[in-house]
This record gives C-alpha cells, sequence and structure tokens, in this order.
C-alpha cells in the first residue's frame, strides 16, 4: 500500500475498533493467535478502511461505503434453516458460534475455536497481502468456526450443508475444510439472515482439495437488505482434483465475495459458475484471483448478474499462468443484464501470462433484454411481464442447468424464481 | 376476416415510409399471396399486423373481424388469433422448446378466458402435432430455436402455428432456407390447417411455394402499395416475366 498522510478515523472504523476493546475477553485465543489480533485491529486504526484509492479495493471504497457497524451482540436463539437439498446433512453455525457439528461417517468436524484456543490457527490467520481486509476484520474478530476434515476415498451419499446463520450484530467464522484424496461429494455453504437486524459478518472457508477428489462446492449468499457480508474462500487444488464451485449473490447491502483458487496440482479442472442478483439499493462486488502453477490444468468461470433497482455491482478476475504452468487452458466470461437505468456493473477481467503454450481468454457483456426474444415472446400470446421474466429466468438457468444434479438445480431455480418475483 | 384501409406506416426511429397507402381484404377461409420485389415492404406488413413497436402507424386501419386492432399490443393479438411465422425464428437459450410451448399456450388460453391445459393433455397435443410434421420430440426439448437447422426451425414456426389454433396466419418467407422436402412438410402442415373459418397470408418472393400451398388470391406490393391483384395466374405470369411489366402498368 502507499504510503499516505494519515486520514481521520471514520465513525465505521471507530465501532470496529470500539467492539474489538469490549469483547476482548469474550474472543478464543492464546498468546500467538491475540498478538495478531492486536495487529489486525492496530492495522485498521493506522491504515483504515480501504478507499479506491487500493487497487484491489477501487471499485468497492469500503472507507465511504460502510457507514455504521453493529455492536456483536449476544446469540440469538436461532433454529436451523429449512433443507436446501432434502437429506442433506446439516452442521450449523450460528452467530458466531459452532451450534451443530454432528459429523457423519468419514467426515470428521470439530469447532474451530479449539484451534483458536490452542494457537494451531495462528499460521492460518497470516492475511494474503497488505490489502487483505477481508482476513483483517476476519483475523481481529473471528469467535469459531468448523473443521471439517473428509477422510481418503470417501463417497458422500448426502450432501454435505454448512449453515452459517446469524440474528443481526457481527458474526465472524472461518471453515478450514481438508478434503482428502479421491473424494467424491457435494457441499452446500450457505449465508443466512434470521432476522432483520443490521449485521456485519465475515466468513472464510479454506478448501483444500486432495488429489483425485471430484466435488460440487456451493456457496448460498442470502443475507438480509441491509447486512454487510464479506466472503472468503482460498481454494487449493490438487492433482488430477475436480471442482465445480458455485457462487450464488442472492442478498446483503454490501457484499465483497472473494474466491481465490490456485491450481497446484497438474491435471486438475476447475468449473466456477456464479449468479449475482442484485436488487435495491445494494453494491456487491465479486472479486476472483486464480494462479496456475503447474502444466496442464484447465479453468472455465461463467459469472450471470441481473442487476435491477439502483443496485451496483462488481466484477474482478484475474488469472495468473506462471511460466512453468504450460498448456493451461483457462477460460473467463461475466456476461451482466442491465435492467434498470440507474443501476450499473464495472468488470474487471486481467490476465498475466508467462508461458507460451496456453490457451486463456474472457470476455465481458453488458446488455438490455434482447428485442428480437421479447418480440418472439410476445407474438405468441406472452405478455410484456411474463416475456421478460422468462428472458430472465433464461439467462440464468444456462449457468444453474450445468450443475448436472437435479435436486440442487430444482432448488437454485426455486430460491432465483423467488427473489426475481420479490424484485420484479 | 382482415380488412387493411389506406394503410400508412414508417419506421419509429427515423420516420421513413414503407407502407403508403396499403389496401387488401383477406375473407374468410382465403389464401392470400403477397409477392413483390425486395425493399416493397413485405416482410414490413408482417410486422405491423402482429404490432412490432418498431413502426408506427400514421393513417389508415386494420380491422380483423370488423374491429380495429391498431390499440392492442403484440400478445393480445396474438391471444385474439393473430399468428406470425418468422421468416428467421429466434434463438432462445436456455427456454427449453416444451417450456415456451406450454407458457404461450397456456397465456393465449388465459387471455381468452379459457383453462389451463393439464400436463397430459398438453403432451398428448404436442406429440401429434410434431408427428404430423416429423419432429422428433427429442428437437423439444432443446432450448428454443438454439443449434435448429433452418429446416427444423421453419417445422417448429408450423408445430407451433398448429398448436396454437390461430385465425389468421401470417407466413413471412416460409420458404427461405428451405430444401425441397423440407418444403413438401412445412406446406403439407399449413394445406392441413386450412379451414373455412382459418385465413392465411403467405408473403413470398417465390411462384415455387404456390405450387404447393395454392393461393385463392395473388396480390404484389410495391413501394408499400398494393399494386395489382389477382388469381394464381397472376404468380405465374410473375415468374415468367418478372415485376417490371405490373410495375410498369401501376405507374
Amino acid at each position: 500500500m502507499n504510503m499516505q498522510s494519515k486520514k481521520p478515523i471514520t465513525a465505521a472504523e471507530q465501532l470496529l475498533v470500539d467492539s474489538f476493546v469490549h469483547n476482548l475477553g469474550n474472543l478464543p485465543g492464546d498468546g500467538a493467535v491475540l498478538t495478531i489480533r492486536d495487529s489486525y485491529v492496530e492495522d485498521i486504526k493506522q491504515r483504515g478502511l480501504p478507499t479506491r484509492r487500493v487497487e484491489a479495493w477501487h471499485y468497492t471504497d469500503l472507507r465511504n461505503l460502510l457507514k455504521t457497524v453493529p455492536s456483536i451482540g449476544k446469540s440469538a436463539d436461532i433454529e436451523p434453516a429449512e433443507r436446501l437439498i432434502a437429506g442433506a446433512n446439516v452442521i450449523s453455525v450460528v452467530d458466531g458460534h459452532a451450534a451443530n457439528i454432528a459429523a457423519t461417517g468419514g467426515v470428521t468436524a470439530t469447532a474451530y475455536r479449539e484451534d483458536l484456543s490452542d494457537g494451531s490457527a495462528a499460521a492460518r490467520m497470516a492475511l494474503r497481502n497488505s490489502d487483505d481486509l477481508v482476513g483483517r476484520i476476519n483475523g481481529a474478530f473471528v469467535t469459531d468456526g468448523v473443521k471439517l476434515q473428509v477422510e481418503d476415498d470417501l463417497i458422500l451419499g448426502n450432501p454435505l450443508e454448512i449453515q452459517v446463520l446469524h440474528g443481526g450484530g457481527q458474526a465472524h467464522t472461518r471453515f478450514p475444510v481438508m478434503i482428502g484424496k479421491g473424494v467424491k461429494g457435494l457441499f452446500v455453504e450457505r449465508h443466512i439472515s434470521c432476522c432483520e437486524e443490521d449485521a456485519l459478518v465475515s466468513s472464510i472457508t479454506d478448501l483444500d482439495v486432495g488429489d483425485g477428489a471430484d466435488i460440487v462446492w456451493v456457496i448460498n449468499q442470502e443475507q438480509g437488505l441491509s447486512d454487510t457480508h464479506l466472503g472468503q474462500i482460498n481454494i487449493k487444488l490438487g492433482a488430477d482434483a475436480k471442482l465445480l464451485l458455485f457462487v450464488a449473490n442472492a442478498g446483503g447491502k454490501l457484499v465483497r465475495q472473494e474466491i481465490h483458487i490456485v491450481a497446484s496440482g497438474e491435471g486438475s479442472e476447475l468449473t466456477l459458475r456464479g449468479v449475482n442478483l442484485l436488487g435495491g439499493e445494494s453494491h456487491t462486488d465479486v472479486t476472483m484471483t486464480l494462479e496456475h502453477i503447474v502444466p496442464n490444468c484447465v479453468s472455465g468461470q461463467i459469472f450471470r448478474n441481473v442487476v435491477l433497482d439502483r443496485a451496483k455491482g462488481v466484477f474482478q478476475g484475474q488469472i495468473k499462468v506462471a511460466q512453468i504452468a504450460q498448456k493451461t487452458d483457462a477460460k473467463m466470461a461475466c456476461n451482466t443484464l442491465l435492467l434498470s437505468d440507474f443501476c450499473d456493473f464495472s468488470a474487471k477481467p486481467e490476465l498475466e501470462i508467462f508461458a507460451d503454450d496456453v490457451q486463456c481468454g474472457h470476455g465481458a457483456t453488458v446488455t438490455d433484454i434482447d428485442k428480437n426474444q421479447l418480440f418472439y415472446l410476445k407474438a405468441r400470446g406472452i405478455g410484456e411481464k411474463r416475456a421478460r421474466s422468462l428472458l430472465v429466468k433464461a439467462f440464468i438457468v444456462e449457468v444453474v442447468e450445468e450443475l448436472d444434479n437435479e435436486v440442487l438445480i430444482e432448488a437454485l431455480e426455486k430460491q432465483f424464481d423467488t427473489w426475481l418475483n420479490n424484485h420484479g | 376476416m382482415l380488412e387493411i384501409r389506406n394503410l400508412h406506416a414508417r419506421i419509429a426511429e427515423d420516420g421513413t415510409e414503407i407502407i403508403r397507402g396499403l389496401n387488401l381484404t383477406v375473407k374468410n377461409g382465403e389464401v392470400a399471396a403477397i409477392m413483390g420485389p425486395n425493399g416493397s415492404g413485405k416482410s414490413t406488413l408482417s410486422y405491423i399486423l402482429t404490432g412490432r413497436s418498431d413502426y408506427e402507424v400514421t393513417e389508415g386501419d386494420i380491422l380483423y373481424d370488423g374491429q380495429s386492432i391498431l390499440g392492442m399490443d403484440t400478445a393480445e393479438r396474438a391471444a385474439a388469433g393473430l399468428f406470425l411465422a418468422f421468416q428467421y425464428p429466434v434463438e432462445i437459450p436456455g427456454v427449453a422448446t416444451m417450456q415456451f410451448l406450454k407458457v404461450a399456450m397456456n397465456e393465449q388460453r388465459k387471455a381468452r378466458g379459457e383453462d389451463e391445459l393439464t400436463t397430459p393433455d398438453f403432451i398428448r397435443r404436442v406429440k401429434a402435432a410434431a408427428a404430423n410434421l416429423q419432429i422428433d420430440m427429442a428437437m423439444l426439448k432443446r432450448p428454443l430455436n438454439v443449434g435448429f437447422s433452418g429446416g427444423e426451425k421453419k417445422r417448429a414456426e408450423i408445430l407451433q402455428m398448429s398448436l396454437l389454433e390461430p385465425k389468421l396466419c401470417v407466413l413471412d418467407e416460409t420458404d427461405s432456407g428451405l430444401d425441397i422436402d423440407a418444403l413438401k412438410i412445412v406446406a403439407d402442415g399449413v394445406n392441413a390447417l386450412r379451414s373455412p373459418d382459418r385465413s392465411f397470408i403467405v408473403i413470398t418472393h417465390y411462384q415455387r411455394l404456390l405450387e404447393y400451398i395454392v393461393p385463392d388470391s395473388v396480390h404484389v406490393l410495391y413501394k408499400g402499395q398494393v399494386i395489382k391483384s389477382g388469381d394464381r395466374q397472376l404468380a405465374l405470369e410473375l415468374e415468367s416475366d418478372g415485376y417490371a411489366n405490373v410495375i410498369k402498368d401501376a405507374a
């Protein structure tokens, strides 16, 4: 970060610092962990929240956008949400505390606060870089989460659904997930608001996918209309591992969802699909980095964004291909449907390629509903409103259907339908 | 069925007048062919009949069953029984053809105050209509018109026409892009729908289509007007002599 004169502290920054001071006694951690927490809060105090001058936050000027911070508050009595997929095993974390971590065969689940208390979490808490604000806030405030270890060659019969629930206030969680070699399974990570109180949520998932594993991981952000959600997933892909990552944002007032992937084993295959439904006066930023550091890996990404009202959306996608990573095949697409005159969307694709025998491409489109398609549907007797909604759904259904799991597709389509009907 | 009176219409965006005093009457059960050189306004006429907002009617009227339809939007006209078979059917990724057919049929039924079709009833109707047009049911599971060949697209248009049971069908160059076998299938599909209370306007460049769909009347459109009307014989004359004589006579 650049040297700059110190700016006056904002109300939100002050509230962050205060809530740390007030809750210091409740934050688990040994000496090493507490030292890290202290240093992150000191960073926030000294440097403030990132502004548009910080490249990684250029389109999400957090210092201006984050107006206030709710106090941490007491844990509310919250029931688990209805399963997204019938038959899924549910693990839940409520208001930043592991609530139900009943493990199933072959999956070991432990509360992350144990790692904080004995200090083994310290290494994990290192920042990605000096602009890693999500890591900094989470590191300072994280109370709990769930550590999952999935044993080698396990085939999950039922999906595992991780529900991260909150009832307003602050909740900061972390989920280290170690997927063994050859594991097959579907995991759903949901971020759910259970009330209308404002919330500040940060959540980090560290997902290590073992060699030869074949995993579907869904992140479904369903926060409330006034919530701030700072999410991050750090993924390491083993050799010949296959990962289909599906990221859906359909909630929140101020959202930053970071996706950081390192394809670290040869022959891995990454499919990333995203649907962002943005309405009201929300601001949603999806920032993705993908590093190809070994040869012969394939990655493909498609994001579909539907933007309404006065919503603002951001997609930053960076693909780095190291010199050694020959035969990389990486594609990235970001398609946006802008449905009002007052909304906006910024897309920033970046490719950094040092290898000479690779295929890399990116494309970004921003459009309104296609007039010819609309006329065609109307000419068959389908009224304007119904025709428009059919076309908006078609736009996102195209990526949802690639999930290749009927039950999951149906659950997500139902959720998106509800959102679109509420925002029609 | 249809009476177009002294119709004038222009492109909304730049005001270019395309239709300049067009008169045309199509009786119940009549098949009227419209021919004319490129740029005479044939496709524009089909869009104006269906109420496309890119065009504005500045003068005259279009009466359908005695009522003006100028105040109705595209979907209302369709529900009232007006059908346009597109020259270039539009591809819609993400909407399965079956889903589209069901929504279209039910939206029209709702607009007319009829009950929605049950799923078995719907499937039965589609299967029967598809078999007549040699359409494979697998094709209908694909997104609407996406990846369809030229022939498949035109057959899908006729399939929609037979399922929606319109009263007035406008076929805009349905023969373009069809080989002779596909042309026969499409023409048979149209002929099967001919009835005393269903009328057709067949827009085409070529007499060939009219060998298969035999018209009751033929009208020559030039510079936005009908300059000559006649029977089937007129199409044959145009085929051998071109438009020059007709245009000269009208001038």
